[in-house]
């Protein structure tokens, strides 16, 4: 089964809320989409739930043009960030509902229902109504209602956003279970970069209305092709700075400089832009190559395996806060294991793990050696 | 100081119940009684003033034009306003807004004014003297006031409920009536609760555009007063039935009532 997006584009007054996009979903495993809030993913998902109709573009499955259907004639599944049954119906009912109206009848009805049921442990609650539920036990039932029919696109628009922390870990982690071997197409849409690494798959970036990259999500995340992928595809944001390379010294203004290595060595001298993950500026020296960044520590989180701090690069040991440096400072994020003591306010040194480098050219695409 | 603040609100409730009290007491007692003086409980018990009401056609039958006329107008009301308010709820269209204030306004202007036209234009069109035309003047408030009300109600209830019943593959009449509509169940019986009653208690358009064979409660109480005198507790009575529908119907929509006025639309 392959869903295609042909030259997609929706725009609503003077307001464009989805770029032109031309993506080929894969066929198996989760199409994870990508983006912070406002990015365009509910836009997508609705244009292929038919709730919305794109302004230009096509959407095809199976070489068969979806876009003049109706969202009844489309067979898709669809589950919301909020928790969304049908109140006056019970919860055998509203797993039954897509059954019902598709014309199953009879008993053909209670099997299917209760093994959706049963996948998701609805069973108890089947003769409640939805109000009488749980948040996690309602977003099951909206879960079981979506898998309960053979759709071919299951959309789950951030199913798991709006539930607490323990039940988000356990859905996510029985979501691949229960829609492994359906033969349906299934986007998921998350704003979350971890998750997008755990549900593994195919990842779509999305950022201001426009698809980034796609691939897969591992790959995605090791070789971001530009600069807003891999902006979108990183929690803590991802460390940014203008850097200038001449022959094989890559400087970071007059803060650090390196040995230029990998892609960037044989790219021609100029200015590019450097983007590292958290991880990899730490605040203890990890190898002998790592090159060493001052800066005076802004805000600290601790969750006690990690410790994040971010701090004001350039801002030197000593030295104090400069004003006169602050139009031409970034703040960097360092992320590192287990507790690290730092003191807000006052200088540290970090240090950048070089190899964990991506260089960007100025406009934001990739430098690839 | 606060033992007392209990009887504060007895109080208030005593002097609101004491009208309603003093016409019942009134039912049961004859004209002569009521004029001659001033007594608490009716001395000469009587239910000759019911009696009359409920045998006599020209009474009874008020009762029922009333009834029937104020039942058409709710079914239309509530009929018409269901996809109305639907549409303002859901959709953006040009002046949506402007429609929808445009609306209210309509219960801004005293039924006076419109009587003549009605008057006129249900003579033309030979409605006059029929429950239809009373109930279709009473449209012009009830309708936006169930738009309104219903307006509040539906949108209470998420877009996204909306969506998942197309995703679910229901067509838009079926979702309508088997979905949205037992979602909204209260906001309808707020909205008809209150077409009811505005129905019930208009008397001026009612009585403007009937003659006999519609004439309403309201009109035909005014028949106790004539060139013999009033006849006092034949109409204390009359005022006593007429409280009877509007008590029945609250009772079933109370819980809802309150809430339409946590949605702040009654």
């Amino acid at each position: 089964m392959t869903l295609v997006l042909k030259d997609l584009t929706k725009r609503s007054g003077a307001e464009m809320h989805l770029h032109e996009t031309s993506v080929r979903f894969a066929p198996e495993g989760f199409n994870v989409l990508l983006g912070e809030t406002n990015a365009g993913k509910t836009t997508l998902i609705k244009l292929i739930a038919a709730l919305d109709r794109p302004t230009t573009g096509e959407i095809w499955l199976n070489h068969k043009n979806l876009t003049p259907l109706p969202t009844q004639k489309r067979q898709v599944s669809l589950v919301h960030q909020f928790f969304v049954n049908y109140p006056h119906l019970t919860v055998f009912e509203n797993i039954a509902s897509p059954l019902r109206v598709g014309g199953v009848v009879g008993p053909e009805v209670e099997k299917r229902v209760k093994q959706a049921a049963d996948l998701l442990r609805l069973g108890p609650y089947l003769k409640r109504r939805p109000g009488e539920l749980s948040g996690g036990q309602q977003q099951r039932t909206a879960l079981a209602r979506a898998l309960v029919k053979d759709s071919d696109i299951v959309l789950l628009d951030e199913p798991l956003a709006n539930l607490d922390y323990k039940l988000r870990e356990e859905l996510r982690e029985e979501l691949p279970r229960l829609l492994s071997d359906r033969g349906s197409i299934v986007l998921y849409a998350t704003s979350e970069p971890s998750e997008a690494l755990l549900l593994g798959g195919h990842t779509a970036t999305i950022s201001a209305g426009r698809v980034t990259q796609f691939g897969e999500t591992a790959e995605l995340y090791r070789n971001p092709q530009d600069l807003e992928t891999a902006r979108v595809f990183s929690d803590p944001p991802i460390n940014t700075a203008k850097v200038t390379k001449s022959g094989d010294r890559i400087a970071l203004r007059n803060l650090a400089s390196w040995n230029a290595a990998g892609e960037i060595a044989s790219a021609p001298d100029g200015d590019y832009i450097v983007a590292v993950r958290p991880h990899y500026v730490s605040p203890r020296r990890m190898t002998e190559g790592d090159v060493s960044i001052s800066g005076q520590v802004l805000i600290t989180e601790l969750s006690g395996s990690e410790s994040i701090a971010h701090f004001e690069m350039g801002v030197a040991a000593g030295s104090g806060h400069s004003a006169s440096a602050a139009a031409d400072t970034d703040v960097w994020v360092s992320q590192s294991h287990g507790v690290h003591p730092y003191n807000v306010g006052e200088a540290h040194e970090f240090f950048l793990d070089v190899s964990g480098c991506l260089y960007f050219t100025p406009d934001g695409r990739r430098v690839n050696g | 100081m606060t033992r007392y603040a209990r009887f504060v609100p007895a109080i208030y409730i005593l002097f609101l119940l004491l009208p309603i009290y003093w016409l019942f007491s009134m039912s049961f007692k004859t004209t002569n009684e009521i004029l001659g003086g001033f007594t608490l409980f009716p001395q000469q018990f009587t239910l000759e003033n019911y009696r009359t009401i409920f045998t006599d056609p020209s009474w009874y039958w008020g009762y029922i034009n009333s009834i029937l006329y104020v039942t058409i107008n709710t079914v239309i009301s509530i009929c018409a306003a269901l996809p109305a308010a639907y549409a303002f709820s859901r959709y953006r269209f040009a002046g949506d807004k402007h429609l929808f204030f445009w609306l209210l306004t309509n219960r801004m202007a005293p039924p006076a004014v419109f009587a003549l036209p009605f008057f006129q234009l249900y003579s033309a069109v030979g409605l006059f003297d029929t429950h239809i035309a009373v109930a279709l003047a009473h449209c012009l408030f009830n309708i936006p006031l169930a738009v309104w009300i219903l307006e509040g109600f539906m949108s209470g209830v998420p877009r996204e409920l909306d969506e998942t019943a197309y995703v679910d593959g229901y067509s838009f009449p079926r979702f309508f009536f088997k979905i949205f509509v037992p979602n909204i169940t209260s906001g309808i019986g707020v909205a008809a609760f209150f077409c009811f009653m505005f129905s019930w208690v208009e008397m001026l358009l009612a009585k403007t555009l009937t003659a006999v064979d519609a004439k309403p409660i309201v009109a035909t109480m005014t028949k106790t007063a004539s060139s013999a005198g009033y006849e006092l507790g034949l109409l204390a009575a009359a005022g006593c039935l007429t409280i009877i529908p509007g008590a029945i119907v609250i009772y079933f929509v109370r819980n809802y009532i309150a809430k339409g006025f946590a949605l702040g639309r009654v």
